[in-house]
């Protein structure tokens, strides 16, 4: 972290030229440049709508796990993590062949003759935060998963036996209770997305774009690693106030848990 | 009880001496009784023979995947690892800034032996940056095989010695789904093809090569891309471009991907590509059209990589029957001369071959033009392809 804030201050002079100076010429444009601001604001945006999205896409399935009297529990959690054995760009690449004008969905829409021409479905806001959620969605799972498992399941059922309904037993018991799995679900999922590049790449089309790919332009692209390195500072700096944040709400207690 | 391989048998061995089992004596000993074993059977020590050819050298390639790799695979690297017991092991890049960001991090060049290099630009940045390395021309006789047309903007950068030879060379060109373009139209709007209103949402581009789209944008401004006057004209033909794009694609399989699943009908594109395309049997046309870019491609060797090994590998890639058989395979023709090298038939109909060698019907970016604007032009495309 220490040489990625000092290599901030150097001056690119060239195309993968770099000089070792003390100048803020790199903050001075991110401060005042809105293409940055526009990308921070598109990032957070899209951070918050994957977030919510698997907040609650999430929770279904933990739930399920958690209170399933299935005896092979275990094989629901495989199930969980089998798709982390396939790479990430190849889980992410398939999505062209579902959603895609030659793909499953259009495929059998038109085998089923509700529309003749192919829908174009790729390539928007909607097949990125799908890709997003896809390969995040995991992660949101377990950690409600585990809070929920370390609930008793007593209370569930004494709260029924006082009056409650399910759908009440459930809102002002379980929900509560299961709130921190959630917190630290979310904050993953969040810091996760927000830090991403490649999911806009390959699924998004020219309007989705997210910070992480500014980097990659100013690293990769333009060679020019003083202001990657800016960029790159700019952003664990804000991500790491969402985790302070966090950590002030919440703890970061749940996090290990979740991972041990 | 589970076989031992002699090499477990000699790893054992050898953990036995390191944990003070068996003395330095005794452990010499019985690998000369192994070794003595081996020379009156006679068959272990071939095993090893052949065991040590196939531990020879590696050499690490990298380019652009795709039909372009599998091309080099089959008809380059297999027979060559075959013919030396040399290993070459290739990968795909996402193009030479992410290779140079990679030497550069690292502090120097392991892993990274030859480069599928694009064209005199990237040529003058790895020399440049002293990533560059003196080829001894004795080693690659075939080297003689090469136009001197293609030669000669290479030898202006590095007068006293090349780091790397001409491979192939072709045009990024205009490829559209006939389906839905008439060649007669693609042809009679050329490089506007590419801002026809009628296709939005169906057309691509490439999102990867700010000079690419620059050269477009020139084509399209009534400029000369090799002398560009109004870059804002420029770029205010990239934005009208990009207002009617689906996707700019990253990668020559994305391309194909793209174009052979209907996702774009119209997108500037690599020759090479299309004809791939177009022998899959793809309703694919392609047009070069006035001033259309034209590239080269170099086998660049970077610092610090066995030379001898090295120069063999482009040898044994420049020899007619292996460029030929690769120039079929990746659609792009070679480097060699025709006036000297009997070209076959399929490469003859290759788009931008030149059975004169000497390419004047072509134009290639200036690179002392090119190179000079980059920086700030590089910056100003990444930022028109995000709305700006």
């Amino acid at each position: 972290m220490s040489f990625i804030l000092v290599y901030s201050f150097y001056e690119n002079v060239d195309l993968a030229v770099d000089v070792a100076a003390f100048q803020f010429s790199n903050w001075r444009e991110l401060f005042t440049d809105d293409y940055y601001h526009y990308a921070i604001w598109k990032t957070l945006r899209m951070s918050i709508i994957v977030t919510a999205l698997a907040a609650v896409l999430g929770y279904i399935p933990a739930y399920f796990i958690a209170m399933t009297r299935f005896r092979h529990k275990w094989l629901l959690l495989l199930l969980l993590i089998l798709p982390f054995w396939v790479s990430f760009i190849i889980r992410t690449l398939s999505w062209i062949h579902i959603l895609g004008n030659q793909g499953a969905i259009n495929g059998v829409l038109q085998w089923l003759g509700i529309v003749e021409e192919p829908v174009a479905m790729m390539f928007t806001e909607l097949t990125v935060i799908i890709g997003f959620l896809h390969v995040f969605l995991p992660y949101m799972i377990l950690n409600i998963y585990v809070s929920l498992e370390g609930i008793d399941r007593n209370l569930e059922p004494a709260a029924r036996t006082l009056g409650c309904t399910p759908w009440q037993a459930f809102r002002e018991v379980t929900l509560p209770l299961s709130i921190p799995g959630l917190g630290a679900g979310c904050l993953l999922v969040f810091v996760l997305t927000a830090g991403s590049y490649v999911t806009p790449l390959i699924l998004g089309g020219p309007d989705d774009f997210l910070f992480g790919n500014l980097i990659y332009d100013a690293i990769i692209s333009e060679l020019n690693w003083p202001m990657g390195a800016t960029l790159s500072f700019a952003l664990l700096l804000l991500l790491g106030l969402v985790v302070v944040a966090y950590s002030r709400m919440m703890g970061l207690n749940q996090l290990y848990k979740a991972f041990s | 009880m589970k076989k031992q391989g002699t090499t477990r048998r000699y790893e054992q061995l050898r953990e036995r001496v390191g944990n003070g089992d068996i003395d330095r004596r005794s452990f010499m000993g019985l690998l000369g009784c192994a070794g003595l074993a081996a020379g009156v059977v006679g068959k272990p020590m071939d095993l090893f023979v052949r065991q040590a050819l196939a531990a020879g050298t590696e050499l690490y390639f990298e380019g652009w995947g795709g039909v372009v790799s599998e091309a080099l695979r089959k008809h380059a690297f297999d027979p060559y690892e075959a013919e030396t017991g040399n290993k070459v092991i290739d990968a795909t890049f996402g193009g030479e800034e992410e290779v140079l960001t990679k030497v550069k991090a690292a502090g120097n060049t392991d892993g990274h032996n030859i480069l599928h290099s694009s064209g005199i630009t990237w040529y003058k940045r790895w020399v440049d940056n002293g990533y560059d390395v003196a080829l001894n021309e004795g080693n690659i006789p075939n080297l003689s095989l090469v136009m001197e047309s293609i030669m000669a903007p290479f030898r202006a950068i590095t007068p006293e010695s090349l780091s790397a030879v001409p491979y192939d060379f072709g045009t990024t060109g205009i490829a559209y789904n006939t389906n839905y373009v008439s060649e007669e139209d693609a042809k009679a709007m050329g490089a506007n093809l590419l801002l026809n209103k009628d296709l939005e949402g169906k057309i691509g581009g490439w999102g990867g090569d700010w000079a690419n789209r620059a050269w477009y944008g020139a084509l399209q401004s009534d400029q000369d891309p090799n002398n560009i006057q109004d870059w804002d004209a420029v770029w205010d033909k990239a934005r009208e471009h990009r207002a009617l794009v689906a996707k700019y694609w990253e990668s020559g399989a994305e391309l194909m991907d793209l174009l052979a699943k209907e996702e774009i009908y119209v997108t500037e594109a690599w020759s090479g590509r299309v004809a791939a395309l177009q022998a899959q049997g793809h309703p694919i046309g392609y047009i070069d059209p006035k001033n259309g870019l034209a590239w080269m491609e170099s086998m660049f060797v970077l610092k610090g990589s066995p030379m001898e090994e090295a120069e063999q590998l482009l040898n044994f890639m420049l020899e007619p029957a292996t460029a030929i058989a690769v120039a079929e395979g990746q659609k792009y023709p070679p480097s060699l001369d025709p006036s000297k090298v009997e070209m076959t038939d399929v490469v003859k109909g290759l788009p931008a071959f030149d059975p004169t060698g000497k390419l004047d019907g072509l134009v290639f970016r200036d690179p002392d033009v090119w190179t000079e604007v980059e920086k700030d032009q590089k910056k100003a495309w990444n930022r028109v392809k995000k709305g700006a």
